[in-house]
């Protein structure tokens, strides 16, 4: 019982056509798929163009393009000599990021203006240093990697020193250029255009804040 | 009743007429197989895949409550084991199927090696073995970041950090991973995708694709010295065994295979009673640094891995090392698709096999007390044992609390307590001079950091006096040999002259 199979007089009424004419058919209705599989392939690549867009978005931004100016509070909050763990918001988050999007991060004072801040990110593979007041060093839990107040390298699998933010202090604040998580592909790197700066003098004050760069002991290149 | 077996009868054929999927499923199920593969070495494969099945359902649950969004996942969480009903139950069989997955999945791929399935004509069903294998692996991660706890967090940090090592791309692929500038809500709800449609989906065809071929090719004749796969006369050779011994696979091999899977499901439920649900453990709050963030169980060997390369080779060792090994696994039946299949006449498959165990098994146990990582807080929770300042001048006792406070303990342990960093100094007056010690600390030197920034000089002698009372059981001291020939007073001899 195969109820699906075409009786005996429909096929019949199939082969009845001479067979020229079939062949005729059956070349156009070949030619007419071979068409309609180029339309879909046309449609298939028009489609494609706004899915790629919008998969590759988010790889398609330019890192200095996150990055913005925060202020870390004023610089007296920072004594001399000392490293203490500092929280921001980060400048790009969405309303559901909730506590993912404060980040934290280690300010040194080295004296008067001099300031280091370094990320909370291990060099080695991204986990959360901690700072060690007694011995001087940055430790890592995951692999043991060590860094000295500077946030050079001192032992471990890390290859180089933490990553340091570019910072100045505006007003009698320290503020740094944040925004995208440092990993060896985009170190907290030093980006060149300060533009959110606004208020009257700040091109000096800029011009004067480049002179005395910080001492960066682990920034490569 | 035979009237209700009348209407029991009629329904299904209606249902067959439509369908017509009774028929080749009962042929499938009493389709002959060679009576020497109904044995309890071949229950693996099954019980993944019945283990598969466990994972859809507990995860289809899950999903009615989880939240993927980076400030609620947690709390959807928390909500799961204390508010809803079961709900830790639940999460407990999702995440104890998980590890009994993977290692089910492997255990099945080192027996099949084993009894050489993978050769002709079963290569294909090896190779997508393998895409199943890293599947389940990526299951096996990105459920981890769904859990979406500290060591979720951090453990996405590690991944990003990996993956920022790619030359060239290695920034591209870093955004693509996160899904924007940092670690947050773009990056869950990306995860929460690949593991709930796409890798089960990639899972699902895969499956059904390894699963058509053990049908269509037959189930791995058990393996006999001398008996060589040949592609010119296996597939004649097999069907004549099957002809002569061939037993129906439903009910008579099937039996073992349902034991089994029942077995594993049981031994699920045991450690989801026993033990409960992974985590999660803390909030995924990045400013909460105090925090030793941990892989699961199915990657510890890889973070062992990690710890003990050297900084130059770790770049070219990530990417290298595994490319060569998936390679090789995709690979292997292609090159030795012919041959014997019997482990006694292929020694180096099994010493192979006995390699690759042994060293998964030392970087997982490794893995799971991280000998290689600072233990943060030794430095004030760990006394000094008392006999170790019991007849100490007050010198020596100083030492002590210097050696205490500048958290040398984090790394060295002394009386059995500390970190495994750095040697135990239990002994280290019997290996070392007070000269050498004082290097040491202020110089650093293997995997020590330097200290001479941190200590002054009189905090560095006291450290030293109290190390030069560490000597393990009255062992004797350290020499320098030349620095006693420069205090004594007298001159080495010369030579005496030859005549």
């Amino acid at each position: 019982m195969e109820p699906m199979e075409p009786s005996s007089q429909e096929e019949k009424a199939v082969r009845a056509e001479p067979e020229s004419v079939r062949v005729a058919k059956h070349s156009r209705r070949t030619f007419l798929f071979k068409l309609s599989l180029l339309a879909n392939g046309a449609v298939g690549a028009v489609l494609a163009v706004p899915i790629l867009g919008y998969l590759l978005g988010p790889a398609m931004k330019k890192g200095s393009s996150y990055n913005s100016w925060i202020a870390l509070g004023p610089v007296s909050d920072f004594p001399e000599g000392e490293t203490r763990l500092v929280n921001y918001r980060n400048p790009v988050t969405t309303e559901w990021d909730g506590e993912t999007g404060d980040v934290p991060c280690w300010v040194r004072r080295v004296s008067g203006n001099a300031f280091q801040v370094f990320a909370i990110n291990c060099a080695h593979l991204g986990c959360p240093v901690r700072w060690f007041a007694q011995s001087q060093l940055f430790m890592c839990p995951c692999h043991g990697g060590a860094y000295y107040a500077d946030g050079t390298r001192a032992s471990g699998p890390p290859e180089r020193g933490l990553f340091e933010y570019d910072h100045k202090v505006i007003e009698g604040k320290l503020m740094i250029s944040a925004g995208k998580m440092p990993t060896l592909a985009n170190q907290a790197r030093v980006e060149e255009p300060l533009t959110q700066i606004t208020g009257t003098g700040s091109s000096e004050r800029l011009a004067a804040l480049k002179k005395p760069k910080p001492r960066c002991g682990s920034c490569q290149g | 009743m035979p009237g209700l077996r009348q209407i029991g009868m009629e329904l299904y054929d209606w249902f067959e007429q439509r369908l017509g999927l009774g028929k080749p499923f009962v042929e499938v199920a009493e389709h002959e197989v060679p009576e020497n593969t109904s044995s309890w070495w071949y229950v693996f494969g099954s019980a993944a895949t019945v283990l598969f099945g466990l994972q859809v359902v507990t995860g289809i649950l899950l999903a009615l409550v989880y939240t993927p969004s980076a400030s609620h996942a947690w709390n959807s969480l928390q909500f799961l084991d204390h508010n809803v009903k079961l709900g830790w139950f639940l999460r407990a069989m999702h995440g104890w199927g998980s590890d009994f997955m993977v290692a089910v999945v492997l255990v099945h791929m080192a027996q099949v090696f084993l009894f050489g399935a993978y050769k002709f004509p079963r290569e294909l069903t090896w190779i997508i073995g393998v895409i199943l294998l890293l599947m389940t692996l990526g299951m096996a991660f990105t459920g981890q970041v769904l859990r979406f706890d500290q060591d979720a967090y951090w453990g996405l940090g590690i991944g990003a950090s990996i993956l920022s090592r790619v030359p060239w791309m290695g920034g591209w692929l870093v955004d693509m991973m996160l899904g924007g500038p940092i670690i947050a809500g773009p990056t869950l709800t990306r995860f929460f995708a690949l593991h709930v449609f796409v890798i089960p989906g990639i899972l699902l065809v895969m499956v059904g694709l390894h699963l058509w071929m053990v049908l269509r090719l037959g189930i791995n004749d058990w393996p006999m010295p001398g008996r060589v796969v040949r592609k010119s006369t296996y597939v004649r050779e097999y069907n004549e065994l099957t002809k002569k011994t061939g037993i129906a696979f439903i009910p008579d091999a099937a039996w073992k295979d349902a034991i089994f899977a029942a077995a594993i499901m049981l031994s699920v439920i045991a450690c989801a009673l026993l033990f409960g649900p992974f985590g999660p453990s803390g909030q995924p709050d990045p400013t909460i640094i105090q925090t030793a963030p941990k892989p699961d169980f199915a990657f510890l060997w890889i973070y062992a891995v990690l710890a003990y390369l050297p900084p130059s080779l770790e770049t070219p060792f990530l990417f290298i090392a595994p490319t060569l090994a998936i390679g090789a696994m995709l690979l292997l039946p292609l090159v030795a698709g012919e041959g014997e299949k019997h482990w006694s006449r292929r020694p180096t498959a099994v010493l192979m096999l006995a390699v690759i165990a042994v060293t998964l098994g030392i970087f997982t146990r490794l893995g799971t007390y991280t000998p290689w990582s600072p233990i943060m807080d030794a430095w004030t929770s760990d006394a000094i044992p008392v006999a170790y300042l019991r007849g100490r001048t007050p010198l020596e006792r100083q030492g002590a609390i210097v050696f205490q406070d500048k958290q040398c303990r984090n790394c060295h342990s002394i009386g059995g307590a500390g970190g495994l960093r750095g040697p135990a100094l239990d002994a280290i007056a019997a290996r070392m001079t007070e000269d050498q010690m004082i290097r040491q600390v202020l110089q650093g030197g293997g995997n020590m950091p330097a200290y001479g920034n941190a200590l002054s000089p009189s905090e560095t002698t006291a450290l030293v006096h109290f190390l030069s009372t560490l000597r393990g059981n009255d062992l004797s001291p350290a020499v320098d040999a030349s620095r006693h020939m420069v205090l004594s007073s007298e001159t080495p001899q010369a030579p005496p002259k030859e005549r």
